[in-house]
């Protein structure tokens, strides 16, 4: 093992000292950003990056090695290298995301994905196939429902634990560990505090908004991005934004590939966005990990029993029509926004379920397919307002 | 062919018995439909036919009925009807074709097939996951989801025995014991290990059968092809898991191929160059897009489909009767993680066909329906012609959905595929004269 370097000194610092609209505007800057500059600086100050593919992963092990956990969620790019290493018929992330390693965008130490579905599942050995780095899938449980799941969870994270090691040069205790949770348990409450204010005041924070303040943490080490979020949440609720005639929705289909922020900006202009499942990921696990025990066990049980939901996961006490209803219901939603990206087979797959659901219930929703590169919305915009203006005068 | 010599009696049997034994299982599909029976929903990567059949569970492969209504060239009536319903185009052929046979009732072209009362999935593809959330919500039966872990990476399958392994078999072990007792609660019938034991037992004859035949296809020529014959074979291999049928069925084809092979005799055609298949048949022009191939004399020797499609049978796992249920943990960890990797990480294994059948050259058939197969094929077409100077060729369709089967594309690359290998081979022969 090699010792690894010291942490670099904050990588996004242009956001200290600046008034909300600024702080915001540079958020959306660095999320828009396909050169992922934070990444840079961390790697220029001796950091290592272990990259993490959709939806979710146990970001705490890397943070506990002193490397930093990037979320490879796609970018708004052509992708010209990765096109003739996949077939067609796919999604846009799956490419764009390898995209971002082959033309040395973003590089890492280590790449792991998950069997999130069917393409996604191929990642680990394309890229594997392509870079010299160590690339691995993480088997999350599809069978969360078995009673020795959190076992075998608490086993494969620590067999993370074993790769992140390797790269950081270090051993990994359970101190570190436990250090990490902390960080990733106020990172949590953070995030619940944004989406809460989203709900009860959703004319504070529209949709576009929101969404950078949480994708950075995809992207900054998490205590910058705690430090932010510290800073941006109470200047964000004492804004003095009106309250317009606008309908409380709920977004769905953002667990995977991203939407274009301008597609978001199209979405808030007409409708305040309660709640979404974007990044959903990034708050998966939706209360404190216990910061007692052993901590792997404390992060599995975590992802099985304090934990949201997603197409991608079946749990049997996780009905997706469900979990669809008790969103609405719980952040009092007069309508859906159910997108799907285009080719994302279990997106695709939950619109059948999630129309018939909202069909029997007499609730409202406009449906849409997008992909993450896709730059015209004129069209869209005009439907949505469509849409919009039949729920207000209904 | 005189009638009498062993040629006549044993060449072509396996053929034969294996589609009456499909014509068979559909009618016994229908009685037990017709009888209200409920069945049990598998799909091909980690059936458990094994454990099922204790349980006198009717077995249904959605996967086997969906590509019969493509072969039988009705597919598209289905599609329809599942996209009139909603599901997308974009959406898997062999889900929608199923959705369609649920709204009729069962209706299929073989007969009629009876509604779940059980359905058991593992991960090894994520469509079999969502699959089952359809049926759970039709139906309200329960959905079992055998969480199988596959390789970790590329080279990383840990080794039986080992902690690694030890871990990821005690928690498959762990989900049959859970799945047994859903079984009981379902079926109201009670576990009985003995005949698990005689299941398995059919099941290692079956195996073992499996893993020889596709060895005796390194036969010059082969004893049978891979993408025809071999699709019987499997369906065999797959709907009789764990019968007396299944077992007997391998042992008569082990005795034919090894005829065969001693005999010099091969498949009905000249054989002129030997071809591995990577990634699923194109069924809705199933025999044309054979003929495609072996109007050339192409003969396919292997394909990656004999393995995942086997759900790692190849592997002729042999199960140890004396601890059936650690040593089922063990099989079918296995048998499925073989099958992932034969879709994931293959190109070894293509590599190991390439050399070991003496391949002239290697088809790749991404489909749209199936993105666990195909989403990795161009970039392991670029890994396999690094390492292997065998010509490929690289076509796309569809499993189920004639439009996107364009015909005359297709023949325009094999023809020319065909003529690349012609001239390769002539420039070879000219260097060496």
């Amino acid at each position: 093992m090699t010792a690894v370097a010291p942490a670099p000194a904050l990588v996004f610092p242009e956001w200290h000292d600046q008034p909300l609209d600024s702080v915001l505007y540079r958020c959306r800057e660095l999320v828009e950003d396909a050169d992922f500059p934070t990444v840079r600086r961390w790697r220029a100050g001796g950091g290592k990056v272990v990259g993490h593919f959709q939806v979710y992963f146990p970001e705490e092990i890397a943070h506990a090695g002193g490397l930093l956990p990037f979320k490879v969620r796609g970018a708004p790019i052509e992708p010209t290298q990765a096109e003739s290493r996949f077939g067609s018929y796919l999604c846009s992330i799956i490419k764009t995301s390898l995209e971002l390693a082959l033309s040395k965008r973003v590089e890492m130490e280590a790449f792991v994905t998950h069997p999130i579905c069917d393409a996604a599942r191929n990642l680990a050995g394309v890229w594997g196939r392509n870079v010299s780095y160590p690339c691995r899938i993480l088997y999350l449980p599809q069978n969360p429902n078995s009673a020795f799941a959190s076992r075998y969870l608490r086993d494969e994270y620590d067999r993370m634990r074993q790769v992140c090691q390797d790269i950081a040069g270090r051993p990994i205790t359970d101190d570190d560990l436990r250090r990490s949770i902390a960080v990733f348990n106020e990172n949590r409450a953070l995030l619940r505090r944004l989406y809460a204010l989203r709900r009860e005041r959703p004319w504070l924070v529209p949709a576009d908004e929101a969404y950078v303040l949480v994708a950075l943490a995809g992207i900054l080490p998490r205590e910058e991005h705690n430090a932010l979020l510290q800073t941006a949440l109470p200047l964000l609720e004492r804004r003095r934004t009106p309250r317009q005639d606008k309908i409380r929705v709920i977004v769905e289909g953002g667990f995977c590939e991203q939407p274009p922020l301008d597609l978001l900006r199209a979405i808030a202009r007409s409708c305040y966005v309660v709640d979404d499942d974007f990044l959903i990921g990034l708050r998966w696990i939706v209360d404190d990990v216990p910061a007692d025990g052993d901590p792997l066990l404390a992060l599995a049980e975590s992802y099985i029993e304090r934990s949201a939901h997603s197409p991608v996961q079946h749990d049997l006490r996780k009905p997706k029509e469900r979990m669809l209803l008790e969103r609405i219901e719980s952040s009092g939603a007069q309508a859906a926004i159910l997108m799907a990206a285009k080719m994302c087979e279990p997106g695709l797959e939950e619109l059948v379920v999630h129309t018939r659901a909202l069909d029997q219930r007499g609730i409202r929703y406009f449906v849409s397919e997008f992909e993450e590169n896709m730059s015209s919305f004129d069209q869209l915009e005009i439907q949505l307002e469509t849409f919009v203006e039949n729920l207000l005068f209904d | 062919m005189d009638q009498s010599t062993p040629a006549a009696t044993i060449v072509g049997r396996g053929s034969e018995t294996g589609a009456r034994l499909f014509r068979e299982w559909f009618q016994g599909l229908t009685a037990a439909a017709d009888e209200g029976r409920g069945a049990a929903y598998v799909f091909v990567m980690g059936s458990l036919c094994e454990l099922l059949r204790v349980f006198d569970f009717p077995i249904v492969f959605p996967e086997i009925n969906s590509l019969q209504t493509a072969v039988r060239r009705v597919a598209h009536e289905y599609l329809n009807e599942a996209e009139n319903y909603g599901y997308s185009t974009d959406i898997c052929g062999y889900v929608k074709a199923d959705v369609a046979v649920q709204l009729r009732d069962g209706a299929h072209p073989m007969g009629r097939i009876p509604k779940p009362a059980l359905a058991v999935c593992t991960n090894a593809c994520n469509t079999y996951i969502k699959w089952g959330e359809i049926w759970e919500r039709m139906y309200g039966m329960p959905l079992f989801t055998l969480d199988v872990p596959g390789s970790r990476g590329a080279g990383l399958a840990s080794a039986p025995g080992s902690d690694d392994f030890e871990r990821d078999r005690r928690y498959v072990e762990a989900q049959l014991v859970e799945l047994i007792t859903v079984c009981e609660r379902v079926s109201g019938k009670r576990f009985d290990i003995d005949r698990l034991r005689e299941h398995m037992g059919h099941a290692n004859t079956l195996g073992a059968g499996w893993q020889r035949v596709l060895e005796l296809n390194r036969s010059r020529p082969a004893v049978f092809n891979a993408l025809s014959d071999g699709t019987i074979f499997l369906g065999v291999a797959n709907g009789f898991r764990g019968t007396a049928q299944g077992a007997a069925f391998f042992t008569d084809l082990v005795e034919e191929m090894t005829y065969k092979a001693e005999h010099g005799i091969g498949t009905p055609i000249d054989e002129k160059w030997r071809l591995i298949f990577v990634g699923v048949p194109c069924y809705p022009i199933f025999r044309r897009f054979s003929e495609l191939f072996s109007d050339w004399g192409g003969v396919f020797v292997n394909s990656t489909y004999l393995r995942f499609a086997s759900g790692g049978a190849n592997l002729g796992f042999a199960y140890d009767l004396a601890r059936p249920i650690a040593s089922l943990a063990e099989g079918v960890l296995l048998g499925v993680r073989n099958a992932m990797d034969s879709m994931f990480f293959q190109t070894q294994a293509l590599v190991d066909m390439i050399d070991g059948q003496a391949a002239d050259g290697v088809v790749f058939h991404p489909i749209k329906s199936c993105r666990t197969v195909s989403t990795g094929l161009a970039d392991t077409r670029r890994a396999l012609m690094a390492v292997r100077d065998v010509p490929s060729l690289f076509i796309e369709s569809d499993l189920m959905d004639r439009r996107v089967v364009s015909e005359a594309q297709m023949k325009n690359r094999i023809d020319a595929f065909f003529e690349g290998l012609a001239s390769r081979r002539q420039q070879v022969a000219e260097a060496s004269a």
